[in-house]
């Protein structure tokens, strides 16, 4: 794509924006970005992401429909023991934080007023949705009888039950994250009484997101308060544990949104328009700002659970260094990154942070739900199937995040005339 | 004008919020603040770990009641004992109800047997983590699933604290959970005991309300100085279980985890359950009023930002 742009080659929507004309979109023009069939096929060969994807789908969806057709204990290690393996360790408890930006960007905007973040508030709406579709995805490819998914809803209701609440916030606050990129859609497609529709309940939307998500993000915290004794004291504590998964999400959700927005400004510069490239560094330190709060309280409640449960004993054990380990990588690091970033006004320092952050959220949730859980008995590996399964779907999920981005206006404006 | 519509938004929104919140706080509540202590007559069973020979009549009696597959080897093939997978003695599966384990205590005259099946909790943590509500816990005692509606979630294997709930992995379309159910559909709703009970040529084990067994375990206990420990596993242990077992040498020693606490798991859980209510009903009010808040300010300077309502 970089190369027709830099040929000069008419974007479909650009144009239109700059000239702030009315005209419709072809399909054309909504699908293909308004090349040729042939330019399209063009491009698509020529980006050797493409070739990766590819190869990952030729050697993965084999294995992917193997699972339904073989079942679980062909594709998974899981056991009696381990009843819970990568499908959810990743795709759930890893995903789900990485997709708070969401509800993060939408209260900044809608409910503080915080018009400065507009420009990477759709990104954030988009992150947030496809982190959750795809959670659900995973989900359906780890559960023994997926066509039985809406049981918890209407067939056999246990409403006592910390999955039910995650269940059923989870599929309200899909529907809800449809309806906030609603607007980006009826831009796209041209339909502007959606979009009116849709911005007279936004704040109402908005804030049913913030209880589904402060709730369901601390309610995958609370799955594992069902298993005293078995995840490891330094990763359990009753009182504890839904703050832990919440409040991490927090910082999860912004640093992620750091590096999207980042991957889209290296790779989707074509796509961006100016009021998001020019705004994006000043957008990085703001959410900078916020992961650092946030990392700060989490680093805080950590230490007070510790002396909470008087659990200082486990941290001069093996466990208690590798616990300590993620500590360091997951909070320290990235505390000390993002306020050097802050200070001296590094927008780049910020970026590698919120990377670090990403990447101790995940190493955080795969502990809690893998490699701490049964402490006291072995560690299980996951299969190589799960693993190859994991990265299908992940890259199922990149993909179709590429795709919404290269059409809907979520890095660009489409200006409508009103 | 402008001031009063973005006052009517506001309002509609705070009110949308709070209709859709209560409407999913319905059901998510209760289950926190009352202590249950089991049914009054539920049964139980009292194992005697000291009378137990290792014969493991009781895991064919088992196999045959419940219509279970042949096992990998014969009942009376006594090198299973020795089997380990993961540093682990044989455990319960799809295929096996119940499993007799060979302990070999240093300071005790030959080896120890234990038997190992669901122990069916007063308050159990399958039931309570499972969100299709497929557990029931019967008057008599018994913890009995359903499969029609599991959806595979096993969620109940990572609250039982007694690794229990056994799941079909191999089964592709329709995978459930195994486990004990105390022969309930079979011989427990007509007041029989187990077929294990039943069969146990030792009678190390005794079949009877759950009541009348724990005192019957103390007296076993005082009857017999120094023979038993002095405690009785399942009196109390997460809750109370059905099936309670008496040992002459730590329970430690013979499998059992002695650090479970007497807590039921829903307890552990309660603690969140109880956030639940306060987020639902107090998050629509306080970030409707930063909202208010924030735009107030705005409201006061007579510019207005071009990106609003874009």
């Amino acid at each position: 794509m970089k190369r027709y742009v830099a040929q000069g080659y008419d974007l479909p929507f650009l144009k239109n924006a700059a000239t702030g004309g009315d005209k419709k979109w072809s399909i054309k023009e909504k699908l293909l970005l308004g090349l040729t069939p042939g330019q399209y096929l063009a491009q698509f060969v020529r980006n050797p992401f493409n070739w990766l994807f590819l190869l990952i789908f030729m050697a993965g969806l084999p294995i992917l429909i193997g699972r339904f057709y073989y079942g679980l204990g062909w594709a998974t290690h899981g056991s009696y023991d381990y009843p819970w393996g990568l499908f959810l360790g990743w795709g759930l408890f890893v995903m789900v934080p990485l997709s708070a930006s969401g509800f993060m960007l939408g209260t900044t905007v809608e409910v503080f007023g915080r018009d400065d973040f507009k420009p990477i508030e759709r990104l954030a709406l988009l992150n947030g949705l496809l982190g959750y579709l795809f959670a659900v995805i995973f989900l359906q490819v780890d559960l023994g009888q997926p066509w039985r998914l809406i049981y918890p809803m209407f067939v056999s209701l246990g409403p006592a039950a910390v999955l039910f609440l995650v269940a059923w916030h989870v599929a309200t606050y899909l529907s809800v994250q449809v309806a906030e990129l609603l607007p980006a859609l009826a831009e796209w497609g041209n339909w502007p009484g959606l979009k009116k529709f849709i911005r007279s309940m936004i704040l109402g939307l908005t804030i049913s997101g913030i209880i589904l998500s402060t709730l369901h993000q601390g309610a995958l915290g609370a799955l594992f308060t069902y298993a005293p004794g078995k995840v490891h004291p330094l990763w359990y504590s009753a009182p504890f544990q839904w703050f832990y998964f919440f409040c991490s999400s927090i910082f999860a959700g912004l640093s992620m949104l750091i590096v999207v927005s980042t991957l889209c400004k290296r790779f989707l510069s074509w796509r961006c328009d100016r009021r998001f490239l020019d705004n994006l560094d000043q957008q990085t330190m703001g959410l900078a700002k916020g992961a650092v709060l946030a990392l700060v309280t989490y680093l805080a409640i950590k230490i007070i659970a510790i002396a909470h449960a008087e659990n200082w004993g486990y941290l001069v054990t093996g466990w208690g260094a590798y616990y300590l380990l993620e500590i360091s990588v997951g909070v320290l690091v990235p505390i000390v990154l993002y306020t050097k970033a802050l200070r001296n006004n590094l927008p780049g320092l910020a970026r590698f942070a919120a990377l670090i952050t990403v990447f101790g959220i995940a190493l955080n949730r795969i502990n809690t739900a893998l490699v701490a859980f049964n402490w006291n008995l072995y560690q299980e590996i996951p299969h190589w199937r799960e693993v190859i399964i994991s990265i299908t779907v992940y890259t199922l999920y990149i993909v179709t995040y590429r795709f919404i981005l290269y059409r809907l206006p979520i890095l660009y404006q489409i200006k409508v005339k009103s | 004008m402008k001031n009063l519509l973005d006052r009517r938004k506001f309002l509609k929104g705070g009110l949308a919020s709070g209709v859709l919140a209560s409407v999913l706080g319905t059901g998510k509540k209760a289950s926190a603040e009352h202590s249950f202590e089991g049914y009054p007559d539920s049964m139980g069973v009292l194992v005697d770990l000291s009378k137990c020979i290792g014969c493991r009549t009781c895991e064919a009696a088992c196999n045959k009641e419940q219509e279970l597959p042949a096992p990998d080897k014969p009942f009376d093939d006594m090198s299973v004992f020795d089997e380990i997978r993961h540093g682990q003695k044989r455990r319960t599966s799809e295929k096996a109800y119940t499993v007799v384990n060979r302990y070999d205590v240093p300071g005790h005259d030959g080896p120890v047997f234990r038997k190992f099946q669901c122990n069916h909790c007063n308050e159990p943590g399958c039931l309570s983590s499972c969100f299709v509500n497929a557990y029931t816990k019967t008057p008599e005692g018994a913890v009995i699933y359903n499969e029609k509606v599991c959806v595979g979630c096993r969620t109940c294997m990572i609250a039982c604290p007694f690794y229990v709930p056994a799941y079909q992995y191999s089964s592709p379309i329709n995978p459930v959970i195994k486990k004990c159910k105390m022969c309930y559909d079979t011989r427990l709703k007509f007041g029989r005991p187990p077929a294990c009970v039943e069969a146990c040529p030792q009678e190390v084990m005794t079949f009877g309300k759950r009541r009348d067994l724990i005192k019957l375990g103390h007296e076993r206990i005082q009857g017999n100085p120094g023979k038993y420990i002095d405690h009785i596993y399942g009196e109390k242990e997460v809750g109370g279980t059905a099936w309670m077992y008496l040992s002459s040498v730590p329970f430690s020693e013979v499998g059992f985890n002695t650090e479970l606490g007497d807590q039921p798991i829903i307890n552990y859980v309660k603690e969140f359950l109880t956030v639940v209510p306060m987020v639902l009903t107090i998050w629509p009010a306080l970030f409707t009023g930063f909202h208010l808040l924030a735009r107030r300010k705005e409201n006061q300077k007579t510019t207005t930002p071009s990106d609003r309502n874009a």
